[in-house]
């Protein structure tokens, strides 16, 4: 379903991600596992073409993703590490718009509209401004919107990121739903080693831009010879704390986030 | 098509639902209207130049849909920090259309905020030659809006925080403002001043507007009109071609 090779994107003064390849089987649930600053966001970014990388080969669904990729996006869902809805618009404006930019069916638009927006509970929100919703009602909203156009993969960038056990809970079952149900294929990544330990097929491991382990679970851990997926992590990509360097863009992004509060 | 009406559905939705920015943006030109019209305006007639309010209109007019034109190119910066131009920027639709349902929405509201500025000018005593001058003076009015939006559009893909932001706005777009020809006469204007003006874009569009409204322009309007069309063009491939290139 996807399929990387050699890929390398450098800014700069500085390789983010360093000739990686490999690939995500059709409906498997694939994990990318790394500490802050290891290329998850950047992989996530290239394979969704809001970057282009400086070499190497994507390919999703069997087309290339530089030559057809507007096909490609076609295919594809994706949840944003940081939310990506107009907060000056209502929860189903929000929909309805994603609806006409992806072109679904006109007839389907409503059933589909109000058939996610009630499995996610958010039908009776659905007049509401975004920007009156809590984090977790974003993240809801956020993957009913990126199911409208029923994508055969959907990659989801630390989705769970500062929501609370139930919300993460339910979004873990939504999300396995789909993989098993549909068979949609999954691309997450997580900071949270349990999430991944409970959901994911295979994980992979990136580290200063290169993957250094890839496997199942069972696998990682016989290699590391650990008995969870986070002493796995550690030994696999050592112990010291990562600073993440912060660029115009981040520093921005905490200011947008104090002036969302 | 259905991409771009979304999105300029979208702009319109924003700006009604901000109604404190519709005032808050009525205020500045309310300001030069009252300070330099009533202020300035009997040295201008002893000057031999006639009521100042006539020929000061069309330059609030014009700073009206300069300063919300822009403005409105550049959400496109606000799109990018709350992260909300993702979502368009992974969307299964050509870049150019994208761009182009943003400035038309932008486009709009500036002319909806120059509409009620001309109003406000109409309250003060300004008198057009004539109704029929209207629809003309609304085309002219639409060109500034839509090559002002595509001059921001332009500038917020290639920079992207409220510093450049700010950068654009005080270097360039007041400059562009004053040294237009909006509040003063150009016929007599010093060489240099006049030679400014001449590659100034909004001196067409502010003439255009007073030749249409008053019967008096300095370029004439065949020229404004020409000139602001090749410009709007002009904006709206490059800032089309530089959206297209934005990366996250």
């Amino acid at each position: 379903m996807i399929q990387v090779q050699n890929l390398t994107k450098r800014f700069d003064d500085l390789v983010a991600v360093r000739d990686i390849s490999f690939e995500v089987q059709r409906g498997e649930i694939f994990a990318f596992l790394g500490p802050n600053g290891a290329g998850k966001t950047t992989t996530v970014n290239m394979l969704t073409t809001l970057l282009a990388p400086t070499s190497g080969q994507i390919r999703i669904d069997g087309l290339d993703l530089v030559k057809q990729s507007n096909e490609v996006r076609k295919r594809f869902g994706i949840v944003f590490q940081d939310p990506s809805l107009d907060s000056e618009l209502t929860a189903l404006e929000n929909l309805q718009l994603h609806c006409a930019l992806y072109s679904v069916p006109r007839e389907e638009r409503a059933p589909r509209m109000e058939r996610l927006l009630r499995l996610f509970e958010l039908w009776e929100r659905r007049k509401s401004y975004v920007k009156e919703f809590s984090g977790g009602m974003k993240r809801r909203l956020e993957i009913a919107r990126c199911l409208l156009h029923t994508p055969k993969i959907i990659f989801l960038d630390e989705p769970t990121l500062g929501l609370d056990p139930q919300t993460r809970h339910q979004l873990w079952n939504q999300v396995r739903k789909l993989n098993s149900e549909d068979g949609v294929t999954l691309f997450l990544t997580t900071h949270y080693m349990e999430e991944a330990e409970r959901v994911a097929h295979r994980i992979a491991v990136i580290d200063h831009g290169q993957i250094v382990a890839l496997g199942t679970l069972d696998e990682l851990k016989q290699r590391t010879g650990a008995e969870t997926l986070e002493q796995a992590f550690l030994a696999l990509t050592g112990a010291t704390i990562r600073e993440e360097s912060a660029s115009g863009k981040d520093r921005m992004r905490t200011v947008a986030r104090l002036i969302r509060r | 098509m259905n991409c771009i009406y979304t999105l300029w559905i979208r702009q319109l939705r924003r700006y009604f639902r901000a109604r404190s920015r519709i005032l808050a943006s009525i205020g500045q030109p309310l300001l030069y209207l009252l300070a330099l019209g009533f202020g300035f305006g009997p040295i201008f007639q002893k000057a031999g130049q006639g009521s100042y309010i006539q020929f000061l209109a069309s330059g609030v007019i014009g700073m009206t849909l300069l300063f919300t034109s822009v403005f409105s190119g550049m959400e496109l910066i606000w799109d990018r920090q709350f992260g909300f131009l993702k979502e368009t920027l992974v969307a299964p639709v050509p870049r150019i259309l994208i761009m182009l349902g943003r400035t038309l929405g932008g486009a709009t509201v500036a002319l909806l905020q120059g509409l009620i500025v001309l109003a406000v000018c109409l309250v003060a005593g300004f008198r057009p030659v004539g109704l029929e001058s209207i629809p003309m003076a609304l085309i002219f009015m639409a060109l500034i809006a839509i090559m002002f939006t595509a001059f921001g559009t332009a500038f917020a893909s290639v920079i992207s925080d409220f510093q450049g932001f700010q950068l654009v706005m005080n270097l360039l777009v007041m400059p562009i403002y004053f040294l237009s020809g909006a509040i003063y006469p150009l016929t007599n204007a010093p060489k240099l001043l006049a030679w400014i003006a001449a590659v100034d874009p909004l001196s067409y569009g502010v003439d255009g507007l007073r030749g249409v409204l008053t019967g008096v322009s300095h370029f004439s309007i065949a020229t404004d009109l020409v000139v602001l069309v090749l410009l709007s063009a002009g904006f709206v491939a490059l800032g089309g071609y530089l959206f297209s290139k934005v990366q996250v």
